[in-house]
């Protein structure tokens, strides 16, 4: 559900610019924060605070990549495998995440939990290889500190698991 | 050590907040522009410093704002804090650690140029450098620096802090407009470049990052005082990003015309070679540029040398690879890049990078024909001046200059079916 108040900051959004229209991009985010991804509500909230068509909307939220158009994983983990990350090495990291996540590149986990990419370069270069966890960077990457990583990610999602529970 | 003028006091504690960056003389060149100077004054003596766009073309920045024109639409001024050319991460350096140096220069550009109303564009991967750049904005505005009658003076400025969501080719200025008006990022004919006809139609200002984060240096210590600093047409210093094979990678702000050599084997900055290998090849500007050979390390890293020596100086991402280096696989790597960031407008570039890895993915896993290295220089000749935007030729780059100075490596390739060194040739020697 797109709640009210998300609406009424998106209205809000298109006031900030000599043109409502340059608030698309920040309402989509709007949108995917609400809801994890962009659902068909989520660009109707935006095309009615923007006063553009949902086609028009969809047409811009499919040219940029960091919108999802599925549920992702509660863990997104983006692995970059540009250039300079790969004269590091970052191929076996990715790799690694891929057998011990147990899914390839691009899937999700069937419990939900992470979302694995292979993304281009994180203007990180200089301390490759590196990933990024929800838009976190961990950065000079050995396949130690990757299983420590994911060991910690793991313990997070099962601490959030015992407390929805209780 | 050779003065900083990017980076400077760019670890001090704290520096990240108004405070402390004021007592570090934040803000003073601000200060001194409004109380000192007509905005005219300020193109000279950008114009005098020599500052050239960082972004990676190196456009003289005083003479790009002298060309705004002259008319009565409102002008705009656009920060690209896009980064994304692989091999660059300077940007995002400096809005994490010193994020007001950046707001200062906003404001003295805007000034500098009549502007009313400054976006900085931050690519969307770059959370961090988003809050700080967003924190910074919102301090300066409660201390009066941004806002209605900044300082006390009749300047009036806003700052608006936008958010990209993941396109590399909203970085090309554009595109970025493009994106910034709500749009798919597909470029825009130029001319007319963005000072005649920019954002919202009105004449707007683009600038790299860490452009705009020189400009209050400039200010408080002069023009002349810039232009000490560098070569001739090179002036000042600038921040190399320095990644690959070498020991000690990171960002270090050097005066522009330091010999790559010096930059890789120094002790203060590279360091040397991973392994103590050799050098087999250097891409001196970011993944866009041209690579450079070993014996190519006495280059001064200035514009006009990397240019004399076949490359570009572009973002200055300097890129080094050793000899256990296969360089097929990396400028396959590389490529890779460009044919999933190709925006898609024009053909010659949406077909051609594609077609340019599947030919490489051939010649690197050994069923390549001899036929395919000329084919692939083929395609490169359907792309390069071809294309609607500068990507189409960058994805060109690195190959072309990998067959000049590696042919017998894509050779090798051909006839021996693997590699000729890295990992693929161990393998495969092995299961002979
Ligand atoms: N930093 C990064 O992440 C990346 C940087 N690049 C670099 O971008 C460069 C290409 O950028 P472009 O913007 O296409 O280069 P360009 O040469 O068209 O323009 C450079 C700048 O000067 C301005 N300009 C040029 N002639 C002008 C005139 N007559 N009047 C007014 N303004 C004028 C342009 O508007 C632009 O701001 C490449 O050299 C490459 O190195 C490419 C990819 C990524
Ligand atoms: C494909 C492409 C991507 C670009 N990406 C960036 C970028 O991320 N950051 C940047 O400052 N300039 C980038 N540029 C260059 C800009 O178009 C423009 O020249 C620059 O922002 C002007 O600022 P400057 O004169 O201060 O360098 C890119 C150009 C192209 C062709
Ligand atoms: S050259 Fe490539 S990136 Fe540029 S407009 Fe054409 S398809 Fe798009
Ligand atoms: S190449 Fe991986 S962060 Fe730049």
């Amino acid at each position: 559900m797109i709640s009210e108040h998300a609406k009424q900051r998106m209205r809000e959004l298109t006031q900030r610019y000599p043109a409502a229209r340059s608030a698309v991009l920040p309402a989509l985010y709007i949108a995917q924060e609400e809801e994890g991804y962009i659902t068909s509500e989520g660009l109707q909230a935006v095309s009615e605070a923007i006063g553009i068509t949902v086609d028009d909307v969809e047409s811009v939220a499919t040219f940029y990549t960091m919108y999802f158009h599925q549920p992702p994983g509660k863990k997104v983990i983006k692995v970059c495998n540009s250039i300079s990350c790969y004269l590091r090495n970052c191929d076996a990291v990715l790799e690694h995440l891929e057998q011990r996540l147990g899914i390839k590149r691009g899937e999700t986990t069937p419990d939900g939990n992470y979302t694995l990419q292979a993304v281009e370069c994180l203007a990180s270069c200089g301390t490759a290889p590196v990933l990024q966890v929800n838009g976190e960077f961990v950065e000079n990457l050995t396949i130690e500190s990757t299983d420590a990583l994911v060991d910690q990610l793991d313990a997070e999602l099962k601490a959030k698991k015992s407390e929805a529970r209780l | 050590m050779p003065e900083l003028v990017v980076t400077k006091d760019i670890n001090v504690p704290g520096i990240d907040s108004l405070d402390v960056y004021r007592q570090h003389g934040g803000y003073e060149a601000l200060a001194k522009a409004l109380r000192e100077h007509q905005p005219d004054d300020i193109v000279e003596i950008v114009k005098q410093s020599g500052l050239r766009g960082r972004g990676g073309a190196g456009f003289p920045a005083g003479m790009k704002w002298s060309f705004l024109a002259k008319n009565d639409k409102p002008r705009y001024l656009c920060c690209n804090s896009d980064e994304s050319e692989p091999g660059t991460f300077k940007d995002r350096m400096l809005m994490e650690k010193i994020p007001h140096r950046l707001v200062e220069g906003v404001l003295i550009t805007s000034y500098a140029c009549r502007v009313k109303t400054a976006f900085i564009y931050i690519r969307g991967e770059l959370a961090l450098a988003a809050q700080q750049v967003e924190k910074a904005v919102k301090e300066a505005y409660d201390a009066g620096l941004i806002g209605q009658n900044i300082l006390g003076s009749d300047f009036s400025c806003d700052v608006i802090v936008h958010r990209g969501a993941g396109a590399y080719i909203c970085g090309e200025e554009s595109a970025l407009m493009e994106s910034l008006e709500g749009r798919r990022g597909y470029p825009r004919l130029k001319p007319p470049f963005p000072a005649v006809i920019g954002l919202y139609g009105g004449p707007t200002v683009i600038n790299n990052c860490e452009t705009l984060v020189t400009v209050p240096a400039i200010v408080l210590n002069g023009g002349e005082w810039y232009a000490s600093y560098g070569t001739e047409k090179s002036k000042g210093t600038r921040i190399y990003g320095l990644s690959g094979h070498v020991k000690k990678p990171g960002n270090y702000e050097l005066p522009l015309g330091i010999p790559l050599r010096e930059l890789i084997y120094d002790e203060k900055y590279g360091g040397g070679v991973l392994g103590d290998r050799q050098v087999k090849a250097v891409i001196p500007g970011g993944s866009s540029t041209f690579l450079l050979s070993a014996d190519q390390l006495d280059t001064p890293m200035d514009y006009e040398s990397v240019a004399a020596a076949g490359s570009m100086l572009g973002s200055g991402g300097v890129i080094v690879m050793h000899d256990d280096t296969c360089i097929v696989g990396a400028v396959l790597r590389a490529n890779e890049f460009y044919r999933d960031e190709s925006c898609g407008k024009c053909t010659p570039c949406r077909e051609g990078t594609y077609w340019l890895v599947e030919i490489l993915e051939r010649l690197e896993h050994g069923h390549g024909k001899q036929k395919d290295i000329d084919l692939l220089l083929d395609v490169c000749d359907n792309i390069s001046g071809k294309s609607f935007c500068p990507l189409g030729d960058a994805a060109t780059s690195l190959i072309k200059s990998s067959i000049r100075l590696f042919r017998d490596e894509y050779e090798y390739h051909v006839t021996h079916g693997h590699c000729q060194v890295g990992p693929g040739a161990k393998v495969h020697a092995g299961a002979h």
